[in-house]
């Protein structure tokens, strides 16, 4: 039983788990069960994916001992080079794919940059950030070009399905991509070599990890999931703004370390980044609700995120001192 | 070079960035024999092992192993080989659990494409406990993180992962460093006994009471060359102090 309780306290992601469960609690009682109806809940869905499949890939990058902050703007800039393209002619296939490169080519330079010339990936990806930015302005040429919406199969990432029309396909893109890197993390051996990178890089060098490669896809892997989260969102609005994303880095790095994620590296886990992401999308859509003036959200995702890492500090550290026999 | 040579060593040397640290060693290592490294800091101990377990490449010089030349280009080449080392600051990682811990970069797996594929999670665990229990130490749970085990069980750990995937050669770098005297003389114990299962060990210390101890041989290294090369029984601590 101790055992159990032990492991239990050490989970990174049970802080966030209990202040979620609190949160929709105390959401539910203020909105006079407004908060839980279908209508709610499928404007909330409906915007969780854009923020947690962020969140994922920034998670998965920061288990492995590396940081990105270029994702709000690698947001912006795969959906308007795939809107740009369009404009010119090209198949929405073809022009998504470009997209999608294009967000691969960022994480490639942000991981062969830290590597090569062992820098933090915080500047890297801080010089990233103004980079990418600044490339999805110039190729719009400083207007959002329209979205052609009649070439594209929108119904496959933005339509409503399911009982009751309550969520998206964007949210199934969502549960699949969760499952599966879930399943990337903690079920294969690459797994194994993310935590281990991350968790210490010495003996994962020593054990003969492929560490540099190891960075490298998770750098890559992070930057495709933005990609993809900034096509759903401008795919939802129905149009490419230059400017959508900004603040989101930050968003995704707090949903990342509410959900145990630590900034060091080898501990955290996807669900802790989900629930994280979570976290900050009932916040934001509580206090609407709440009537509470919107202008302290970033407050409230602030001090939700001290308290989580403190929370999760005193709790691992309680699961850390409780003897039991090794 | 004997018949029972495994490793032979010949003539290698190492710059570091204008540091000359190797200036030309040349060494046997014999089956089933536990040679003691001894030297000061900077004597080029670590450089040696750091190229016998593949961490770093020598600039000249040539290794054999078996009789056949090898060049490894990383840990993986030296393990493959038959090399393991366990390095003073602990080849493990603390936020992973001790059967994970075992197979890190050689995890076994139900299946696998190329190189990825499927942990197979209950093998690691069964044959981590055996491996465990190979090495005399006594843990109960295999999902433990190897963070929350004091340094000699580690090092224990560490000693068991060398043993299960049969290493012909073992490289025990200061392993007895910030162990306390009980866990000092279980290592010990355990490089004396390697002999007889048939492994090599190079056992690196600081501590020369430690080498007499367990070692068949001793090497002392000073300013990257071998200025001493004794049977335990043919040397003492004095002569070898006398070198260094």
């Amino acid at each position: 039983m101790r055992r159990i309780i032990k492991i239990y306290l050490q989970k990174p992601e049970l802080v966030a788990l209990v202040l979620l469960f609190a949160l929709i609690v105390l959401f539910q009682w203020q909105s006079g069960g407004i908060f839980l109806n279908a209508n709610n809940m499928r404007g909330m869905l409906g915007l969780l994916p854009e923020v947690a499949l962020v969140a994922i890939g920034v998670t998965l990058l920061m288990i492995c001992g590396e940081f990105d902050l270029s994702v709000g703007s690698v947001f912006a800039l795969m959906p308007m080079t795939m809107a740009v393209l369009m404009t010119q002619g090209w198949p929405f296939t073809l022009a998504v794919s470009a997209g999608f490169a294009v967000c691969a080519l960022v994480g490639l330079i942000n991981g062969m940059l830290t590597i090569r010339f062992v820098i933090p990936s915080f500047i890297v990806t801080l010089g990233m950030l103004f980079m990418a930015r600044s490339l999805t302005v110039v190729i719009s040429g400083g207007f959002p070009p329209r979205l052609q919406t009649a070439e594209i199969p929108t119904w496959l990432f933005v339509s409503f399905v399911g009982p009751g029309q309550l969520f998206r396909m964007s949210f199934l893109w969502f549960v699949l991509i969760a499952v599966l890197v879930w399943v990337l993390l903690a079920k294969t051996n690459f797994g194994n070599w993310v935590r281990a990178t991350g968790g210490f890089l010495p003996a994962a060098r020593a054990t003969g990890i492929p560490t540099a490669r190891v960075k490298i896809a998770c750098f890559v892997i992070c930057a495709m999931l933005a990609g993809f989260a900034g096509l759903l969102q401008s795919l939802r609005i129905g149009s490419v703004l230059p400017s959508m994303g900004e603040g989101l880095e930050l968003q995704a790095v707090a949903a990342a370390v509410i959900g145990g994620t630590a900034l060091t590296g080898g501990i955290g886990t996807i669900l802790g980044g989900i629930i994280g992401a979570t976290l900050i999308r009932v916040i934001d859509n509580g206090m609407v609700l709440s009537r509470i003036d919107s202008n302290w959200f970033k407050f409230a995702v602030g001090g939700l995120t001290i308290l989580a890492v403190v929370g999760n500090a005193w709790l691992r550290k309680r699961g850390r001192d409780m003897k039991v026999e090794t | 070079m004997t018949e029972d040579t495994i490793i032979a060593v010949r003539d290698l040397h190492k710059w570091y960035s204008g540091v000359h640290a190797l200036k030309g060693v040349s060494l046997d290592f014999r089956r089933n024999e536990a040679v003691g490294l001894v030297g000061d800091n900077g004597a080029g101990k670590s450089t040696l092992i750091n190229i016998l377990s593949g961490l770093h490449q020598q600039d000249e010089g040539e290794i054999v192993i078996e009789g056949k030349p090898v060049r490894f280009n990383g840990p993986r080449d030296a393990m493959d080989a038959g090399i393991e080392t366990i390095y003073q600051y602990n080849s493990m990682v603390p936020n992973m659990s001790i059967a994970r811990n075992i197979f890190i970069g050689r995890e076994l797996m139900k299946f696998s494409i190329r190189r990825f594929g499927w942990l197979d999670e209950d093998r690691m665990r069964r044959e981590s406990v055996t491996a465990i229990a190979d090495v005399d130490l006594h843990l109960r749970s295999p999902d433990a993180m190897v963070g929350e085990l004091s340094g000699g069980q580690r090092q224990g750990v560490a000693i068991a992962r060398a043993m299960h995937f049969r290493s012909k050669v073992m490289i025990l770098d200061e392993p007895t460093n910030h162990l306390s005297v009980k866990e000092t003389n279980k290592v010990i114990g355990f490089v004396r006994s390697l002999a007889e299962q048939g492994v090599t060990a190079i056992f690196i210390s600081h501590n020369m009471h430690h080498v007499m101890a367990c070692c068949d041989r001793v090497v002392a290294m000073a300013l990257g060359k071998v200025v001493l090369d004794k049977r335990v029984s043919d040397t003492s601590i004095d002569e070898i102090h006398a070198v260094l």
